[in-house]
């Protein structure tokens, strides 16, 4: 008896991003990923900055206008914070391709520490601009 | 490359339930990933209620048992019940486990169960891992000499030997690769935690004598360079390694040997 070759069906993908449960690890690193595309936004806005300066007095002062306006104050607060992230968590990535801090303990701390760094930076930072004395 | 969304044939639909038995003393919850090849439907999820009164410790024990007495046509590996073989490694409460060394009890709330993720599902738990034993004979994961053999075993110091801690009691499970995103993104170019550390393994061992081929082998921009040190690998390997500090080491090799 000869019987037909079943047509091989195509497989399923199994569930990963939609399962695999968020942890320090996988958060933090796609937040190094979230605050560089958010730095590279903000190259945009700081040449805006630039051309409004060059633009003169009536442009600049219209720039400065939307910048103060609390959607342009959350996004600076936003572009700050990404700067100083990413900036700690870049350091962290050094440390590592330098052999260093690789143990799962470690990653645990010094990903705290990023956080908590680029938290005080950037709440120091708002504190400075609005003339607050420290 | 990056697909966040699963394809239309492995979105995951509702499933059966099987409730409690009567006189349910410890009653567990069970939400078990099912595909079948022999039917034209999706994926699906079904839950089954057990009392734990009547099943092992262990995670296995559970599926064990469902296969047993509930619902035999549950499809899933499993050999040594010792964390030993490799062969249960699945995705349970969220992370790649071996399902033999996982306590029911840690879990609360109902236990999620589906197979290792972002692989090719060949019937319920178990993935196609032939794509990823090709990667693993990629790096040629044995000793090659030139020197001629000697009249007895290639010796090795205490010291050299123990460079090979963490490296040799990997059991190929590949929890770790199916944990890690890039692995997920670029597994047709990545080679991904598990066979890079087995790489390792090969790059350390003072016998070897093809340390200089094994690194032009690795040198890729995906096949070594696709790791950002996420740490998932390391965060769930069920033996305690360190995939993503072998890893690591393997990019100094690199980095010493340009100089």
């Amino acid at each position: 008896m000869t019987s037909a070759t079943p047509v091989p069906k195509a497989r399923p993908l199994s569930p990963h991003l939609q399962i695999y449960k968020p942890q320090i690890t996988s958060v933090l690193s796609i937040f190094h990923r979230g605050t560089g595309i958010m730095l590279a936004a903000g190259m945009v806005v700081l040449v805006a900055w630039l051309a409004a300066l060059a633009g003169g007095f009536d442009c600049y002062t219209a720039f400065v206008g939307y910048a103060q306006t609390w959607v342009g104050t959350a996004f600076l607060v936003a572009l700050s914070f990404s700067f100083f992230y990413h900036l700690c968590a870049g350091v962290r990535h050094l440390l590592w391709d330098a052999g260093y801090f690789l143990e799962l303990k470690q990653v645990y701390t010094t990903g705290r520490i990023v956080v908590l760094a680029s938290v005080v930076m950037t709440a120091l930072l708002w504190l400075k601009i609005y003339g607050v004395a420290l | 490359m990056v697909e966040l969304a699963l394809p239309k044939n492995s979105q995951i639909k509702a499933g059966r339930e099987f409730p409690a038995p009567k006189a349910c003393k410890r009653p567990k919850t069970f939400k078990v990933y099912r595909w079948s090849p022999d039917d034209d439907k999706n994926p699906r999820v079904d839950t089954y209620t057990i009392d734990l009164d009547s099943c092992g410790p262990m995670v296995l024990d559970a599926i064990i048992y469902i296969k047993n007495n509930i619902d035999s046509t549950l499809t899933f590996r499993r050999s040594c019940r010792e964390g030993i073989c490799g062969s249960c490694a699945m995705n349970i409460d969220g992370t790649n486990t071996l399902a033999c060394t996982k306590p029911i009890d840690d879990i609360a709330g109902p236990v999620k169960i589906y197979p290792l993720p972002h692989m090719e599902v060949v019937k319920d738990l178990v993935p196609n891992l032939n794509p990823i034993y090709a990667q693993y004979a990629s790096v040629e994961p044995w000793l090659k000499t030139e020197t001629p053999p000697p009249t007895r075993e290639r010796l090795q110091s205490p010291e050299d030997r123990a460079k090979l801690d963490g490296l040799y009691e990997c059991i190929l499970c590949f929890c770790c690769s199916t944990s890690c995103p890039s692995y997920w993104w670029n597994s047709d170019r990545y080679l991904g935690p598990a066979v890079l550390l087995q790489a390792a393994r090969w790059l350390h061992d003072s016998r070897d004598e093809a340390k200089g081929e094994r690194l032009d082998n690795l040198e890729d921009p995906f096949r070594l360079y696709r790791c950002h040190t996420i740490m998932n690998c390391t965060n769930t390997c069920p033996k305690g390694l360190n995939p993503a500090k072998a890893i690591a080491e393997i990019k100094q090799m690199m980095a010493v040997r340009h100089g």
